[in-house]
């Protein structure tokens, strides 16, 4: 079992509510898994356990075959860097006290990267999402929610993940920039064999992009 | 996905149906401390009333700004010029840029033009419950206030909302359901023009139907929406026409079918070409800064047909019963 990152028997609860119930899912290295379902059936939730931000209250998650002891800090950074998430609002998910530039080049700096090597590597993923050094400078507040979602994709490549998590990455996007983003996720998927997760409940996007859809039915277990 | 066929069409010659608003020559420039941000140039529209216009555009081309220099809620540092003319139904005709912050107020937002707000987190006042808020604006619009508690659960009814939910605080409301609430609010005083901000984001695919649907049957009762949206496919579910804005100008203005079945501008093709059921291919390079606009057409640097004459401005063209503004429009036989 390698080459792969697999949710086994996963159950999150919220309060009293439970949202997963004993939830398998498997992305293998180099596909695309589109993952779909209703509001409310623990879509976002679990591509957060995947992603190893949440700890699932039963069950576990396992990365190219090795069982993972826990989620965030308590994985050290050669593993817990395999894996990155890009959520659907980049506004919510970065600081807006820093520039462009220092977003994309922040896990680089959490891990003890060298300032100087941070700041090129995070210059040539700039390049390869397409933003231009301009926009590097500027803070949130002074881009546009695309140009931002750029830099978030960024920042999500900047460790050379072996899986990349899309929680509705695109939903809120114009349609060029959506497809512009698909176009980079997609070539760097290519490049790197990595495995990616599709969260989207727009048919056309999944039916383009995803090589495999899964269910996930609420409050209930996913079928392949 | 379905697309289900607008109930009314824009005539080629409606001309005979009083127009609701017209706005003509709008431009909006923002003073910063060293440029000047050209959010909206020369734009001109019509809306008729049970018309439901869409304007698309990426984010940051200035169709937010369009809606908020037509309420007279931009800040200071903006300088507005052109026509914006609002002729209700019943009332006499505003001039919506000149008549002046008091006429506004009281005459004008919420009751002529409504808003649905673009974030609806920041447009509800957090020491308030949905229930209040809404009471509160039917009240203030006319409803007694026995008539205000069983207009407040319809309203929440129609968004999608239950009206037990009605009882929450802001803070308490998902994203989707506040901007339910917020959608509630902006028809609460039944305002003959709407202008719906991306009134549908963060809800799940189900609602943004439901909500798109509640617009288009406001429209099919004689009101009429100004849509600003990123989303094509809700802009086609609904829209009898669609505006496209590209850096803060509108390159092309026509019926629904005929802007996706046969786009003039290069832009408009390639935004449609971007589509995840069309070719999926990008526009290619980047949207220009609207504190740095090329002179003439600002999509030349972008477009495959550009030649020497793009440097002038293109002037919007009639094209059948729409606009479009390019000196090289597609399927022109010239």
């Amino acid at each position: 079992m390698t080459g792969a990152l697999v949710a086994h028997q996963i159950t999150v609860r919220y309060d009293r509510q439970r949202v997963l119930d004993r939830v398998d899912l498997r992305i293998a290295a180099g596909e695309t898994v589109g993952l779909r379902g209703p509001s409310g059936s623990g879509k976002s939730t679990l591509a957060r356990v995947l992603a190893l931000l949440r700890a699932p209250d039963s069950g576990h998650v396992t990365l190219d075959g090795q069982r993972l002891p826990g989620v965030r800090h308590r994985l050290p950074a050669a593993v817990r860097t395999r894996v990155a998430i890009l959520f659907q609002s980049p506004r919510a998910a970065t600081d807006p006290r820093l520039s462009l530039a220092d977003v994309i080049a922040e896990p680089l700096r959490a891990t003890g990267t060298p300032r100087e090597r941070a700041r090129a590597r995070a210059s040539e993923l700039a390049d390869l999402v397409g933003l231009t050094p301009d926009l590097l400078a500027r803070r949130p507040h002074a881009v546009s929610d695309g140009q931002l979602q750029r830099a978030c994709l960024a920042r999500a490549l900047v460790h050379r993940p072996a899986y990349l998590l899309c929680d509705e990455a695109t939903a809120m996007l114009d349609a060029s920039t959506q497809a512009h983003l698909a176009a980079v996720v997609t070539d760097y998927q290519r490049r790197h064999g990595a495995g990616v997760l599709l969260v989207t409940h727009d048919a056309s996007l999944m039916a383009r992009w995803a090589t495999r859809v899964v269910e996930l039915p609420a409050g209930g277990r996913p079928t392949d | 996905m379905t697309t289900t066929a607008p109930a009314t069409t824009t005539t080629a010659h409606g001309e005979h149906r009083p127009t609701l608003l017209d706005v003509d020559g709008l431009t909006v420039r923002f003073r910063l401390r060293e440029t000047v941000v050209h959010a909206v140039t020369d734009l001109r529209l019509t809306v008729r009333p049970g018309e439901l216009l869409a304007v698309v555009g990426e984010s940051g081309c200035g169709k937010s700004v369009l809606a908020h220099a037509l309420l007279g809620l931009l800040p200071g540092n903006a300088t507005v010029t052109g026509q914006a003319r609002l002729h209700p139904p019943a009332g006499e005709p505003v001039d919506l840029l000149g008549c002046g912050e008091r006429r506004l107020a009281r005459q004008v937002r919420g009751r002529a033009l409504g808003l649905v707000p673009q974030s609806p987190a920041t447009a509800l006042t957090p020491v308030r419950t949905g229930r209040r808020l809404l009471e509160e604006t039917l009240r203030a619009h006319d409803h007694s206030r026995r008539d205000a508690a069983t207009a407040a659960d319809r309203l929440a009814v129609d968004v999608g909302l239950d009206p037990a939910d009605l009882d929450r605080y802001p803070h308490e409301l998902s994203g989707g359901m506040a901007q339910r609430l917020v959608t509630a609010l902006a028809l609460a005083p039944d305002p003959p023009l709407l202008l719906a901000d991306e009134p549908t984001t963060g809800l799940d695919r189900p609602l943004v139907d439901h909500t798109l649907d509640l617009l288009r049957r406001r429209c099919d009762t004689g009101a009429a929406v100004l849509l600003i949206t990123h989303d094509l496919a809700a802009a086609r579910r609904v829209a009898d026409t669609v505006a496209v804005m590209y850096a803060s100008r509108l390159v092309e203005h026509r019926p629904t079918e005929a802007l996706f079945d046969t786009p003039i501008h290069p832009y408009t093709a390639g935004l449609l070409d971007a589509l995840p059921e069309r070719a999926f291919r990008p526009v290619p390079g980047h949207p220009p800064m609207l504190t740095d606009l090329p002179p003439g057409c600002a999509f030349a640097p972008r477009c495959d047909r550009a030649t020497d004459i793009c440097r002038t401005p293109p002037p919007p063209m009639p094209h059948g019963p729409g606009r479009a503004a390019c000196h090289h429009p597609l399927g022109a036989s010239a």
